[in-house]
């Protein structure tokens, strides 16, 4: 199966360690990967922060790059939900403007086979065991728009459970927001600092080593928080838990 | 713009006061409390239910019906009001509600009233209207009790006292209740059941005096004229029933079409708002009754922006709300900002869509309220009517950068952008530009990387928002497309 990775911006500028995962993850499952190099921003902080038509080129040139491919795999739950929940959105929009079905056509082929990765671990591929070692206690933070926008439930916690040597121990308050939000996390900032500090203090409360998630941006600012507040605790992206193999560990 | 009036006038935008909130422990304190405590209730309560989804599903589809056919339903209640012997009478907005309720009353000579609680007396200022014109309002709720004895604004919609804990609560009456009518008992303790007892003594001397009544309602049922309020306490059944007059004020979106749609909202709102598998007290009332209840009833039709909201295609869902509060329960923002940072009687999340909808965005607070949300979408999984609180969010703040089309006080205008959005529009602008140009991005990308010994640990001026309590990302020594071509330069699958 050959499946375009769509790594977004935000971890292809900052991130590059959790794109190196992916890539080594669904090789070692098979799966041909492939980067798309004219991909840049699927348009998202355009969109939430009240710039959708910023966002349209963006998520037209996101069509146009990942169209051809026959399934679309993203380490980022809420770049995900941008394209699943947001994209069609944007082409209904376009229709009550009065300016047709064009946006919407042009959208319509990646909504569906754009993939979060658990998502497309456990769905698609159907595994739950990949076959990784991360000797560590790690607590799972689902991060919202993965829980409440693409559902992704406990096929994270599955993919966890099932590497071998990880103690999962369960996040106090879990479901709730770190406080990043995007623009929010600037424009808000107060409270969103509160909401990050609360989220640390319960990540601290489990006693695990590190905190993972599925979406590098809410944990750059939970780990931005961490380390501010001098917390013995790593963020780690679940990608990269589940690409570590016992070899890695002899190496 | 609009001279809608909801709660009270100029507030600053929604970080400013947030940030005096977030920095007070004992008010977070006794929203953490408050919330978590009936956050876990509601859940537990609706779990029960095993076709939750499908009443949501229902609820949202009777109000959606409804506020379609809305101009059809408001003429067959009046109808159904009059013919059960009471009196409509339409307000545009809350100067003419006001004055309506405030000649109301002069007619009948007295100069006191008692009101149940309700939002919507809140959102024109009623109580403040009645003062001026020499008439005391008594507020008869406990929560609303509290704070108009506290001289203190409302902060919560079912519970407008949230903010204030027992001993806080028992210092207030204490203090103030002798204002007011019957002093508190002589050494009042801070225990629930004292302080309710105190409440009790103080509001049943005004009960018993009062001859006129000022209610809203939750629902008016279309076509039988019936008005419904539902509550926890009972002192919504003495307003109703014990004084000579009755008057209602009640928002234009309240109607359903017929009674049985309540079979929907009277399963889904208790357990939604107080967490109860029904409210203690619903009551329902047609029109007037001989030797039965209020001899004179008046019902005052409130629109105050909701006509203008309903001519938004995205916005007007905000009108399907039945005030149960459980957004601002599990809304993590409201948790911590409080209620008093929306600057509207309307907080939490359904403020947040409510206020700059009904009042226009014109000013500071209403700008700013699409954006007080990190758009996590717990508002919208609670909701009982699924207004999808986090798409109306990103429609206003759209309406506040971009402008466009609204309708105002019923006329089509078209909005320019807000100010203050300049340098956020230039810079999305280009990032948009760079976005759709990867050659751009790829040099960006390179320069920060090579650059990355000379990155500032925290950054100046606006970008302090963020470097003030976290840290920033190291910036990586290449970006990933970079490590991609180097390792499978070949294959890039480049467009």
């Amino acid at each position: 199966m050959r499946v375009a990775l769509f790594l977004t911006c935000v971890n292809d500028t900052l991130y590059p360690d959790t794109g190196r995962a992916v890539v080594k993850l669904l090789t070692r499952l098979g799966v041909e990967v492939d980067f798309p190099m004219a991909q840049t921003c699927c348009g998202q902080a355009h969109y939430n922060t009240g710039y959708r038509h910023e966002a349209e080129p963006l998520a037209r040139h996101f069509s146009d790059v990942f169209g051809e491919y026959e399934a679309i795999v993203t380490p980022s739950g809420s770049c995900g939900a941008m394209v699943r929940e947001l994209y069609p959105r944007m082409g209904e929009r376009a229709r009550a403007e009065g300016r047709g079905d064009t946006l919407a056509a042009t959208l319509a082929p990646v909504v569906p086979k754009t993939y979060e990765l658990t998502e497309f671990l456990v769905d698609v591929l159907g595994v739950t065991d990949v076959g990784a070692y991360y000797p560590h206690r790690v607590t799972y933070h689902p991060t919202c728009h993965g829980l409440r926008s693409l559902g992704l439930g406990d096929r994270p916690l599955k993919l966890l459970q099932a590497v071998k040597g990880l103690e999962l121990v369960e996040l106090p308050g879990a479901d709730e927001c770190c406080g990043f939000g995007g623009t929010f996390a600037v424009k808000n900032a107060d409270v969103s600092a509160a909401m990050g500090a609360d989220k640390v203090r319960n990540a601290r409360s489990t006693g695990a080593e590190v905190l993972c998630a599925a979406d590098n941006s809410c944990l750059m600012h939970i780990g931005g928080t961490m380390a501010r507040l001098h917390t013995d605790m790593r963020p780690v992206h679940i990608a990269e838990i589940l690409a570590r193999t016992e070899e890695d560990s002899r190496s | 713009m609009s001279g809608t009036f909801v709660g009270m006038p100029a507030f600053p935008a929604f970080p400013v006061a947030a940030h005096e909130a977030v920095n007070n422990r004992t008010l977070r304190g006794n929203l953490r409390h408050a919330t978590h405590t009936i956050r876990a209730k509601r859940a537990k309560a609706v779990a029960e239910v095993s076709d939750w989804a499908e009443l949501r599903e229902a609820g949202k589809q009777i109000k959606d019906h409804t506020l379609r056919h809305l101009d059809r339903y408001l003429v067959q209640l009046e109808e159904s009001v009059t013919a059960a012997g009471g009196v409509v009478h339409w307000a545009a907005d809350a100067e003419e509600a006001n004055r309506i309720v405030v000649q109301l009353v002069q007619e009948t000579g007295e100069s006191e009233v008692v009101k149940v609680k309700s939002m919507a007396t809140q959102e024109i200022g009623l109580n403040e209207a009645l003062e001026a014109e020499g008439i005391r309002a008594y507020e008869t709720d406990l929560a609303e009790l509290i704070v108009q004895l506290g001289k203190d604004r409302p902060s919560h919609i079912l519970v407008p006292a949230i903010h204030r804990n027992r001993g806080e609560i028992r210092e207030i009456f204490a203090r103030e209740m002798s204002e007011w009518g019957r002093p508190a008992p002589e050494g009042l303790t801070d225990t629930p059941a004292e302080l309710a007892e105190a409440a009790r003594l103080h509001l049943r001397e005004k009960f018993l005096r009062a001859k006129v009544g000022v209610s809203g309602a939750n629902f008016m049922v279309a076509d039988t004229g019936t008005l419904v309020v539902v509550e926890s306490e009972g002192n919504g059944r003495m307003c109703l029933t014990l004084p000579e007059t009755l008057i209602s004020v009640v928002g234009i979106e309240k109607i359903v079409p017929t009674w049985q749609d309540l079979e929907v909202f009277l399963q889904t709102l208790p357990r939604s708002s107080t967490a109860e598998r029904m409210n203690p007290y619903t009551s329902t009332w047609t029109g007037t009754t001989d030797g039965d209840g209020p001899r004179v009833f008046h019902l005052v039709l409130l629109d105050n922006g909701r006509s203008d909201t309903l001519a938004d295609e995205v916005g007007r869902q905000a009108l399907r709300c039945i005030r149960c509060s459980a957004c601002l329960n599990v809304c993590p923002v409201y948790e911590r900002a409080g209620g008093h940072a929306y600057g509207s009687v309307y907080p939490g999340p359904i403020g947040a869509i409510l206020s700059p909808q009904l009042r226009g965005t014109a000013s500071e607070i209403d700008a700013s309220l699409p954006y007080a949300s990190s758009l996590c979408g717990a508002c919208y999984e609670v909701c009982p009517v699924a207004i999808d609180i986090p798409e109306v969010l990103v429609h206003l703040r759209e309406r506040v950068v971009e402008g466009g089309p609204v309708t105002r006080e019923g006329n089509k205008v078209v909005l320019r952008p807000a100010k203050g959005h300049a340098a956020e529009r230039a810079a999305m602008r280009a990032a948009r530009w760079t976005f759709s140009h990867p050659g751009a991005l790829r040099t960006g990308q390179r320069l920060a990387s090579r650059t990355r010994r000379f990155h500032p640990r925290s950054l100046p001026g606006p970008g302090r928002a963020w470097s003030g309590t976290r840290e920033l990302p190291a910036v990586p020594a290449e970006p990933f497309r970079d490590w991609w071509q180097r390792t499978h330069g070949g294959k890039d699958g480049a467009k």
